[in-house]
């Protein structure tokens, strides 16, 4: 029987990573991989791409992971872990295994959005049984703060420095979330670790589902996002929030939100803490914060509009009688 | 703590050792230290959840002191701690020279 999600219960069990670890103080991927293992009630069989998550985890002898990982490169972190799933399906055929192994691919943002796109793309399509994880810290964290395509509008990476040439990134983030989900495939999700039940809950209803699964989550990273160690709690809460990373899931392309905040907090709150914004809050970069608030509002009213569009038709007939 | 030569590590890269990490201890990186306050503490264990170097030491659901060994002293289980009627469970404090 799956473990109640209840901390008192989770605690009793073994977390397959393990401390030791070389991640920053306060980092907020290690945190996501804690939880979803511990979410996970099978075996699991992981992938990782390149990146601050995979370095800093098999930093030369030393792993943190207990469970079989392997790291072949940057941009084929879902290609390398579609082609265990591929033979673990032919061992299952032959009668050679027997357990029921879930598999898990870890990647960054750069190695999701950008670089290992092709192939995160290709597994899909493939339909592959497997859930691709991204935790997205929004820039190329590892090797110094790089601009991602998951950059948010305005933020100073040093590859889009603000200063007197361009105030920060002026592209948009690419919406991965949604274009994941345009591959048709059965569960695309977004999740927070401030949220962790959220998250946990999606980790496990990912794992019972066939086919291919994925999920995004914001991964606060002090070093890139220039704020303080403790906050990366407090600063994914920020973003969910403000809405500018909403909390949802696609299920066989309906659309649901999974947590509506009672009141939707500006924008500031979350941009404010964080020193890659600092050089918005000056008078003549008022319009930035404008447009990045207009953006996160035209997202959100659009998310609103596509899970109405989407609910299942008994909802969609009582919200109707209730106007 | 002695790194293994090329000839000893494993072709492939290869860890044949789940966990290994663990011998590598974290805690002197820490230059604030989270003092765990007992009697404050209403064991909702969003420390143990929220710690990003499994530094929380969780017995039979019910929460135990740190494990200073790997803490990186970050401070995140101070700032998320609700604490009992407003008084936090953690402190964080400099770490002794
Ligand atoms: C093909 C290739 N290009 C570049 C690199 C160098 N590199 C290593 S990690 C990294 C950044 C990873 O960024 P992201 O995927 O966002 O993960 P993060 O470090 O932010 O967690 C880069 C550019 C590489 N290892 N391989
Ligand atoms: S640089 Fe950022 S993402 Fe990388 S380990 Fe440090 S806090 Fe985490
Ligand atoms: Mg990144």
């Amino acid at each position: 029987m799956a473990t109640p999600l209840s901390l008192k219960e989770l605690s009793k069990k073994e977390i397959l990573f393990t401390p030791g670890h070389r991640m920053c103080a306060g980092c907020g991927a290690p945190i996501i991989v804690k939880m979803v293992l511990l979410a996970a009630d099978y075996p699991v069989i992981a992938s990782n791409a390149t990146g601050c998550l995979e370095v800093s985890t098999c930093i030369s002898d030393y792993t943190a992971w207990k469970i079989p990982w392997i790291h072949s490169a940057f941009e084929n972190a879902a290609a390398t872990i579609s082609g265990v799933e591929t033979m673990y399906r032919s061992l299952k055929k032959q009668g050679k295994i027997n357990d029921e192994i879930k598999f898990i691919s870890f990647g960054g943002d750069g190695g999701t959005y950008d670089i290992g796109f092709q192939s995160l793309s290709g597994a899909m399509e493939r339909g592959h049984d497997m859930l691709y994880i991204c935790y997205d810290n929004g820039a190329y964290m590892n090797t110094g703060i790089q601009r991602s395509s998951a950059t948010p509008f305005g933020a100073d990476t040093t590859t889009c420095p603000a200063g007197d040439v361009i105030p920060g990134k002026m592209q948009q983030r690419k919406d991965l979330t949604k274009i994941m989900a345009a591959h048709n495939i059965p569960y695309a999700a977004q999740a927070s670790p401030s949220h962790w039940g959220d998250l946990m809950k999606k980790v496990r209803k990912a794992l019972e589902i066939k086919g291919p699964k994925f999920m995004n989550v914001i991964a606060p990273c002090n070093r890139g996002w220039r704020s303080k160690t403790d906050d990366a709690i407090t600063l994914s809460r920020l973003a969910v929030e403000t809405c500018c990373w909403p909390l949802y899931e696609i299920e066989n392309g309906n659309t649901k939100i999974t947590f509506k905040p009672r009141e939707k907090k500006p924008l500031v709150d979350f941009l404010k803490p964080q020193g890659r914004f600092k050089h918005l809050f000056t008078p003549e970069n008022e319009w930035l914060l404008k447009e990045a608030q207009e953006q996160v509002d035209k997202n959100w009213e659009r998310l609103l509009a596509e899970e109405a569009c989407f609910a299942p038709k008994e909802t969609k007939e009582k919200a109707s009688k209730e106007q | 703590m002695k790194l293994k030569g090329w000839k000893e590590v494993e072709p492939g890269a290869v860890i044949k050792e789940p966990g290994s990490a663990m011998k590598f201890k974290t805690g002197s990186w820490r230059s604030l230290k989270p003092r765990w306050i007992p009697e404050n503490c209403i064991n909702c264990l969003l420390c143990w959840i929220y710690c990003p170097d499994m530094a929380v030491k969780v017995k039979d659901g019910k929460r135990e002191d740190f494990d200073y060994d790997y803490c990186k002293g970050c401070g995140i289980c101070a700032l998320e701690c609700p604490g009992k009627k407003g008084k936090k469970a953690i402190v964080m404090e400099e770490e002794a020279k």
